[in-house]
Formats: structure tokens, C-alpha cells, sequence
């Protein structure tokens, strides 16, 4: 589904990622957990030509993405859910939806757009209750929520997630996990981006950690889970009580 | 004052309230899209008046009118195209000032080619002298096609932004413009069809009201401070609101002349537009302070 080799990226002279390379196979939830600043957005932007990469390659089911627009990207089947949701304030929750469907409608598949919306409903039954409100009066949450539904609406066949548990309360949080394990489960590729990395490790089939631009470990999802340096790092394992316990 | 002076006041200041009214909800177009205050604006109600004048020569007026709306719409798209499009991140600054030089090449090319002359499309109905009486005041059939053909601007193009699919993706591009590319709408015409829908609002005020006002090469510039005045005012990004704040500062204009001379017209405006980017910056139907993003 999505291949990249020896990715480079650099904002000037700051480079943010060195030699990435990570592939997602079809129909895997893949998570990718790093603290701040390792680089996790900027991977993203460039998997979907918001940035432009030094060097590397970025392949989309076989067929070189590097060089193309965000707007091909999209319509070859790669929807991103941005960090910080990136609604559109001024419209109503049922028009956000709808600028999402814009491939669909390029597609050519403009009648099943309405199907589309009443699964998107159906995945987020506070969506269809405030569809008419402008997207801006939202709660948190619930603009995550929108912010997937968009995205969703282009049916794209390889999802991926910044930041989705960014600022939200841990029941709201846990809804939109189980939410995309549901979609994950209906047959859409996933690529989860996280700083929670219990929570996306615990959906995910696999992951790999980004460190200062560099993926230090990759393994399955228990092996990462299980993994002491992980546990340090990014699961808040107390290293005192672990010296303790040493003799 | 007497009764029917105030009424006269009140049509000649709507008159130019709409045209003002036009030129600051282009203004707001090209803003919402790309975060640009375009100082070309004026210069498209000069070309599409011109345009019309010059083709009226060979072509009916009707017809005439609408090649120079199409014109204009051209040369809208063109500018984005040559001066906008390839832009990558640029600074506020650098684009008032490319702006300001879009407008000075317009204004030069538009002296070469049409010269000093004032010129003036003929009135739509009837000619200088006809005129209709309402309420005891006397005004011409002119007045009626310029706040007839605004009203009916501002409302289409209301509609067309409320809608249409196309309008909305506009809105969507104007409120994030990078989610409306994750989204894989075509951004990049979406911020051309902005500049070609400002000409063509532009230019067609410019024909409809060339009959009155007659029309100039280098009108432009009054235009466009006019039209930011009436923009700011509104509060930047509010195309309804630029309509109310038109009307206001083209009834304020008119007024003014009852009470101070003639010349102190345009110098009213521009206090206006200081007064309202010391006072209160946000516009008068803007929010004070910041809203939730």
C-alpha cells in the first residue's frame, strides 16, 4: 500500500527526518509514536505533498507520490486527518462533509456520496444531530470526529491520523480509537500518528518510533508494547522502581 | 434641510454607495481566498468601463458591456496567474506591494492605450436629461440601472458563495486553504476563479456606472481606497457587511458636501478609514476581540 525509502526532509537548513523508511502493508493499522517534535507531522505532510522531500522515495500502491500535488495524492486514495482537525469554521458540519466527498464527485461516483454521508452518521451519530450548525461551534471532539468524517467521505484506501487524541478527554479519546479500529475493520488501511502511544500501539498491527527524525525501533504492536525502552520512553514506566527491583 | 435636497443627497450618496459597495466585497473575495488585500481592485472597474466604452464603438451596447466584463475577468485571471500563483508563503508586505505595482502597470498600459481622455458609456435608458421624479426629488434612470445592477450583484453572488458546489469550495478554500487541498479540491483555481470573479464584479460596476460618473484611466486608485475603506470598515473577510458599509461611506461622502466644499469629498473617506483603523480596526459589524478558531 505505501512504501518509503531512505526519506529526507529539511525545513532550510533544519533537517527533520533522516533516512525514513517504513512501509504499510493493505488493510494494517500501523502506528507511528514519537515524543514531540521527532517529526511525526512533517512524515505525514510529506506522505501527502503538503513538504516536499530532500531525497527518498514515497511509493502509493506501486506509483511514485514524491513529485505529485496534495490534491492527486487525495484522489489516488490517501486522505489525511490533520493534526489539530482543520475544520472549516465558517460551514456547516453537513457542507465540511461534502468539500470532503470532492473526489468522489471527480470520481465520477457523485450517487454514492449520499450512502457515504449516512455511514459517516452512522460512525458519528452527533455529526447528524449537528449537521446543520457551523462546524466552528463544535466541541473538540466532536470536531476530531468531523475531521474524520471528511476524510472518510472520500473513501480513501489508505487513512491517516495526526495527532487524533490531541487535547481531548479520555472517553471522548477512547471513542475515537474504537472508531478507527471500526473503519480499520471494514477494510481501510491505517496510518496512526501518536504521542499516546499505549492507546495507538493497542489498535495497532504494527509500529515503528520516531526519534529526532529517526525510526530507532519497529516491531509488531505487542513487541513494542512490551519493549522496555518503549515503556521508558513513551508508556511513563517508573525508572526508579525499576532500579529498585534491581539487586 | 429641505426635504426633497436630503432625498437628493441620500440617491446621490446610494449611487456611489453601491459602486463602493461592489468594489469592497471584490476586495473581500480576493482577501477570504488568499489572505491578500488586492490593490489592483479600482483598476478593474477602470478596464471594464473603458473596455465597454471602447466597444461600444462597433458593438451593441448589451453586448459591449458583457465582452467587457469577459475582458476584464480575463486580465483578473491573468494577474493571479503571472503574479500570484507561483508564490509560495509570501509575506503580506511583498504581496500590498506587488499589488500596488499590478495596479500602476494596469493604469500606465490603460494611459497608453486609451489616453487622458474622459469618456463615458451612453445612459442605458432615456439620456442626461431624462430623469424620474421619486419622492419629490429628480433623479436620472441611470441611478435606477447602477442600484438595480449592484443589488443584484451582491445578491447572485451571495447565492453563488451560499449555493452552488463551486461556491462553497470557494468558502472551504477561504477558511483553510490547506485542508480544502487535503480535502483534493483544486485550490490553486479556486484562488484564480476569486480573482476572476472580483474583475468581473469590478468591471461591471464600472459599465453601469460610467454614464454618471464617467470613467478615466487612472480612477482606479480613488476606487481602490474607496473599496479598502468600505472593506475595513465592514470588517475584512465580510463581503454583506462591505455592502452596508458601502452604502454608509457613499452616504456619508454625499452629505458631506452639504457641509464642507466639494474638494474635502475624497479627503472625507480617508478620515473615515483612519478613524475606523484607530478605533477599531476589526470593522464595525466585526467581532472585537478573536473567536474561537
Amino acid at each position: 500500500m505505501l512504501r518509503i525509502r531512505n526519506l529526507d526532509v529539511a525545513y532550510g537548513p533544519v533537517t527533520v527526518l533522516r533516512r525514513v523508511s517504513l512501509h504499510v502493508n493493505k488493510g494494517e493499522v500501523v502506528a507511528i509514536v514519537g515524543a514531540n517534535g521527532a517529526g511525526k507531522t512533517t512524515l505525514l505532510k510529506t506522505i501527502t505533498g503538503l513538504v516536499r522531500p530532500r531525497a527518498g522515495e514515497i511509493a502509493l500502491e506501486g506509483q511514485d507520490v514524491v513529485r505529485t500535488s496534495t490534491e492527486q495524492t487525495v484522489a489516488m486514495g490517501c486522505s489525511l486527518v490533520p493534526e489539530g482537525r482543520q475544520v472549516f469554521a465558517s460551514m456547516s458540519v453537513r457542507d465540511n462533509l461534502l468539500m470532503g466527498a470532492h473526489v468522489q464527485y471527480r470520481r465520477g461516483k457523485k450517487d454514492e456520496v449520499a450512502a457515504d454521508l449516512q455511514r459517516v452518521y452512522g460512525l458519528f451519530p452527533v455529526l447528524e444531530k449537528r449537521r446543520d450548525q457551523f462546524a466552528g461551534t463544535l466541541s473538540g471532539g466532536e470536531q476530531q470526529m468531523l475531521a474524520m468524517g471528511r476524510a472518510l467521505m472520500a473513501r480513501p484506501s489508505l487513512l491517516m491520523l495526526d495527532e487524533p487524541s490531541m487535547g481531548l478527554a479520555p472517553l471522548v479519546m477512547r471513542d475515537i480509537f474504537a472508531t478507527v479500529s471500526r473503519v480499520a475493520s471494514e477494510g481501510c488501511t491505517v496510518l496512526l500518528v501518536e504521542q499516546n502511544a499505549r492507546s495507538a500501539l493497542k489498535i495497532a498491527d504494527r509500529g515503528y518510533v520516531l526519534e529526532t527524525g529517526r525510526i530507532v525501533l519497529q516491531g509488531t504492536a505487542e513487541e513494542l508494547l512490551a519493549n522496555q525502552d518503549v515503556q521508558r520512553a513513551y508508556l511513563g514506566r517508573d525508572v526508579n522502581e525499576e532500579q529498585e527491583g534491581r539487586p | 434641510m429641505a426635504g426633497e435636497l436630503f432625498f437628493q443627497y441620500l440617491i446621490a450618496g446610494l449611487t456611489y454607495g453601491t459602486i463602493y459597495a461592489v468594489v469592497g466585497m471584490g476586495f473581500n473575495i480576493i482577501y477570504n481566498a488568499t489572505g491578500i488585500i488586492n490593490f489592483a481592485q479600482g483598476e478593474f472597474v477602470m478596464l471594464g468601463g473603458m473596455t465597454a466604452v471602447s466597444l461600444h464603438a462597433f458593438l451593441p451596447l448589451p453586448l459591449a458591456i458583457v465582452v467587457a466584463v469577459l475582458v476584464t475577468m480575463v486580465v483578473g485571471a491573468l494577474i493571479e496567474v503571472t503574479f500570484i500563483r507561483w508564490l509560495s508563503r509570501p509575506s503580506v508586505l511583498r504581496m500590498i506591494i506587488i499589488t500596488i505595482g499590478i495596479s500602476i502597470l494596469i493604469r500606465e498600459a490603460a494611459l497608453l492605450l486609451w489616453g487622458q481622455d474622459v469618456r463615458a458609456l451612453p445612459y442605458f435608458t432615456g439620456n442626461e436629461i431624462t430623469s424620474i421624479a421619486v419622492g419629490g426629488a429628480r433623479i436620472s434612470p441611470q441611478v435606477l440601472w447602477t442600484l438595480g445592477a449592484c443589488a443584484g450583484l451582491v445578491v447572485l453572488v451571495t447565492a453563488f458563495f451560499r449555493f452552488t458546489m463551486l461556491g462553497r469550495q470557494m468558502r472551504a478554500c477561504a477558511a483553510n486553504r490547506v485542508a480544502a487541498s487535503l480535502c483534493g479540491l483544486p485550490t490553486r483555481n479556486l484562488i484564480t476563479l476569486s480573482f476572476v470573479l472580483s474583475a468581473g464584479m469590478g468591471a461591471l460596476a464600472g459599465c453601469v456606472v460610467s454614464p454618471i460618473t464617467q470613467t478615466q484611466y487612472g480612477i482606479g486608485t480613488g476606487l481602490a481606497i474607496k473599496g479598502f475603506t468600505v472593506a475595513i470598515l465592514g470588517g475584512l473577510g465580510n463581503s454583506l457587511a462591505a455592502v452596508a458599509a458601502g452604502l454608509l461611506l457613499g452616504i456619508i461622502e454625499s452629505f458631506s458636501v452639504s457641509l464642507l466644499p466639494t474638494a474635502f469629498k475624497d479627503a472625507v473617506s480617508i478620515a473615515v478609514l483612519l478613524a475606523i483603523l484607530f478605533a477599531r480596526p476589526s470593522g464595525l459589524f466585526g467581532a472585537r476581540a478573536a473567536t474561537r478558531p
